[in-house]
């Protein structure tokens, strides 16, 4: 295959366009490490959701000595994602790809890996097994925990008891923030109920805020959300006067008055470690995940309705939470449909394999799952 | 249908024009899109550089991420294969006069169709299978937008938006099924069909990176340009096409002409859906629902509904796609700027029709 004949005026302009030239130009001392490495997402980068938390870690890492990150949005789940892939290796040289979308992964990530041994790939989403090609592999955050420190300042503000959540597609790990909110704020008081709206898809912003209507009309005063773009969410839900807790990212600047908190995820953490092992030419890691306790999730800093007393709560159970193996489901629980989903006794810390299939909607979730 | 109407001008020949009709006309249905083409490019360039970047840099970026190397070609040809087919899925009804925009939804019913049918032939030789999921995909494309047809002649419903609405469904169909009865259990977080076994699967095309899918495209539209210029049935059409009450009275079938290409057009956007899931998803999930039906419709447009223009059409579109990513990277251009150029492009064409039969002067033919 033959190679892009990078002329090198034209690559120096380009750069030059990237706000790189430093980064390009530089005379590179003679053992100095040197990298590039590609992010692709599958929305727009500036979406206040899913892919503007990889954009921020991305971000974060650009200044890095001897690292040039390339970027792409707007992606394909399809294989347009493998020619994104090959053209960041073929033509930027890329040796250290973060395709960030859940659906890249099978086939087009592993198919790509085999086809590039020398390149690494590391994809979001923790789907990587032994099976797969060896230069690839995953890296994922435990989130439902801090939804859980969410839903607990969200049980100290709601006033009617009924919180809203709107959500993309009844799956296992929806399902795990869904509950975990509703049993954050029945901590506060077991008498909190979530309704939730799926809206079937990751982006529907026209349903989305149908949906925040809907729940607002029902009497819902904290909403939630899990969605890839919470933007439209957040603003129609604040323009109705109900409180917002955030997701992926922080969505403070579009509601500063109601946004109280939110869980987010804080890639920076992953892509600083994979770029420095990288650069300093060790071995990367296949599987890496973490929760709060690794600081692979955050929670936003709190808005300014916030009381005292939902402060202190949230933030004695996260202190409890950094010193590792945290429960939030455990037994005994009920699903909404009167049947036991966990015997007493029983718990399951954020890592647990089991919650990774998670099928149900506990007791005080109004909604279904199919 | 220009040529119809214009058909009577040969009287003009004794006036002895600088070229013959129908050179002419050949001459400018070239001329005039190419032009189009270079307007809309140099109107994007000023785009560009109101946007303070250099245009020079965004040509040269096109050139070389969707055309300039092998490995570029190759990325503009595997983008370019399922717009062929559903660029059909337009540029057929629209030889009847008819503008079909639904081709997603034929796409997305094809892909699903082809991802149930092909795991129950698990035990027969994967040819077989692969020939069952094509027949399955062309089927349930064919019935869906053949539905379109049905509606529109029988009911007089109008097809442009009984298309678009019921892709819709299509897809909110496909959701359902994918999520609910047709889910493989190990798909937890991204619910799909069964994948397809390896010998399902269609391959690539050999000494090249593109999937077989580009070849039977090319196909396609090659056997729907000969089927239109070259038969009694593709010209009873066109006549159907240009004035449908005089092709009734001369004793056309016109309502089975309707039938037989909205068929055929959801057919070939369900062959797509087909190819999608052999050729490169290897089971059926909300992926499907890409939009590949709806630059489609834009690629039919820009070769003007001439099936075999849609070849290099679909290759145009597919080759700023492969740089679209090329050109994000390198000039710190958001992903919309494709879009506007493709947007410019699209207008720069319609307009541009709007010169037929004006372009170079032919004798008979005043002011």
């Amino acid at each position: 295959m033959t190679m892009f004949p990078l002329n090198r005026r034209r690559f120096l302009m380009a750069g030059a366009a990237l706000g790189a030239a430093p980064l390009v130009m530089r005379s590179r001392p003679a053992f100095a490490a040197s990298l590039t490495a590609g992010f692709i997402y599958v929305g727009p980068r500036d979406d206040y959701g899913y892919n503007q938390a990889h954009a921020e870690g991305a971000a974060a890492i650009k200044d890095m000595e001897g690292l040039t990150v390339v970027e792409e949005e707007n992606v394909a789940e399809s294989d347009a994602v493998v020619k994104t892939m090959e053209s960041m290796i073929q033509l930027d040289g890329a040796e250290l790809l973060f395709p960030t979308s859940f659906g890249y992964y099978n086939p087009f990530v592993v198919d790509t890996a085999k086809n590039y041994p020398d390149v690494q790939f590391r994809h979001c989403g923790g789907l990587w097994t032994d099976k797969d090609p060896k230069n690839a592999g995953s890296y994922f955050g435990y989130i439902g925990t801090a939804q859980y420190i969410c839903g607990i300042i969200a049980g100290h503000m709601t006033k009617s008891k009924k919180l809203g959540f709107v959500a993309a597609k009844p799956i296992p790990q929806v399902l795990m923030n869904i509950n975990a909110y509703t049993l954050g704020a029945k901590s506060v008081d077991p008498s909190i109920q979530t309704q939730v709206i799926f809206t079937g898809d990751w982006a529907m912003p026209v349903k989305e805020a149908e949906a925040v209507n809907a729940l607002v009309d029902q009497g819902a005063d904290v909403l939630t959300c899990h969605v890839d773009s919470p933007k439209v969410f957040v603003q129609t839900a604040a323009g109705r006067g109900a409180y917002v807790t955030g997701y992926h990212t922080s969505q403070a600047p579009l509601a500063p008055e109601k946004y109280l908190t939110g869980a987010e995820w804080h890639w920076e953490t992953v892509y600083k470690m994979f770029a420095e092992k990288a650069l300093a030419g060790e071995e990367l890691p296949n599987f890496v995940r973490g929760g709060l306790a690794e600081d692979f999730v955050k929670i936003s800093d709190y808005g300014p309705a916030v009381t005292e007393e939902a402060r202190k709560q949230a933030d004695s159970v996260k202190a409890e939470v950094m010193k590792g193996g945290f429960a939030v489901i455990k037994g005994p629980l009920k699903d909404n449909k009167g049947n036991e989903v966990v015997a007493a006794g029983k718990e399951y810390p954020e890592t647990a394999i089991e919650l990774e299939k998670m099928d149900y909607l506990i007791e005080g979730v109004i909604g279904s799952t199919s | 249908m220009s040529e119809i109407t214009q058909g009577s001008s040969f009287a003009g020949a004794a006036a002895r024009p600088l070229l013959g009709e129908a050179a002419r006309r050949r001459l400018e249905g070239v001329l005039i899109p190419v032009t189009a083409l270079l307007v809309g490019l140099l109107l994007f360039g000023l785009f560009i550089a109101l946007n303070g970047k250099s245009p020079e840099e965004f040509y040269y970026l096109v050139y070389r991420g969707g055309f300039g190397t092998w490995f570029s070609l190759q990325n503009t040809m595997t983008r370019a294969a399922p717009l062929l087919l559903t660029a059909l899925c337009v540029a057929l009804p629209a030889q009847l006069g008819l503008v079909v925009i639904g081709g997603e939804g034929a796409f997305v019913l094809g892909g699903l169709a082809a991802a149930v049918v092909g795991p129950l032939f698990g035990f027969a030789p994967g040819w077989v299978a692969i020939g069952l999921m094509a027949l399955a995909g062309i089927c349930a494309g064919g019935t869906w937008i053949g539905l379109v047809g049905a509606m529109r002649h029988y009911r007089g419903i109008n097809e442009t938006i009984s298309s678009l609405l019921m892709a819709y469904i299509a897809i909110a169909l496909m959701h359902h099924f994918v999520e609910g009865p047709l889910k493989d259990p190990a798909s937890l977080n991204k619910p799909s069909t069964v994948p397809l076994g390896p010998d399902m699967r269609v391959g690539e095309i050999p000494g090249m990176d593109v999937h077989w899918g580009f070849a039977v495209g090319i196909l396609a539209c090659l056997l729907a340009g000969f089927v239109l210029s070259r038969t009694t049935f593709g010209f009873s059409a066109r006549i159907a096409g240009g004035n449908a009450r005089a092709a009734a009275v001369q004793g056309l079938p016109v309502g089975r002409l309707i039938l037989a290409f909205t068929a055929a057009a959801g057919a070939a956007a369900g062959l797509a859906g087909m190819i999608q899931v052999a050729a490169v998803q290897g089971s059926a999930n909300a992926s499907l629902a890409a939009g590949y039906g709806y630059t489609g419709i834009l690629i039919a447009f820009l070769a003007r509904q001439n099936p075999v223009a849609i070849i290099p059409m679909a290759l145009l579109i597919g080759g700023i796609d492969a740089a679209g990513g090329f050109i994000q990277r390198r000039m710190d251009l958001p992903d919309a700027t494709v879009l506007v150029l493709q947007g410019i492009l699209f207008v720069a064409i319609l307009v541009s029709e709007t010169l037929s039969g004006r372009l170079l002067p032919s004798r008979n033919a005043k002011g």
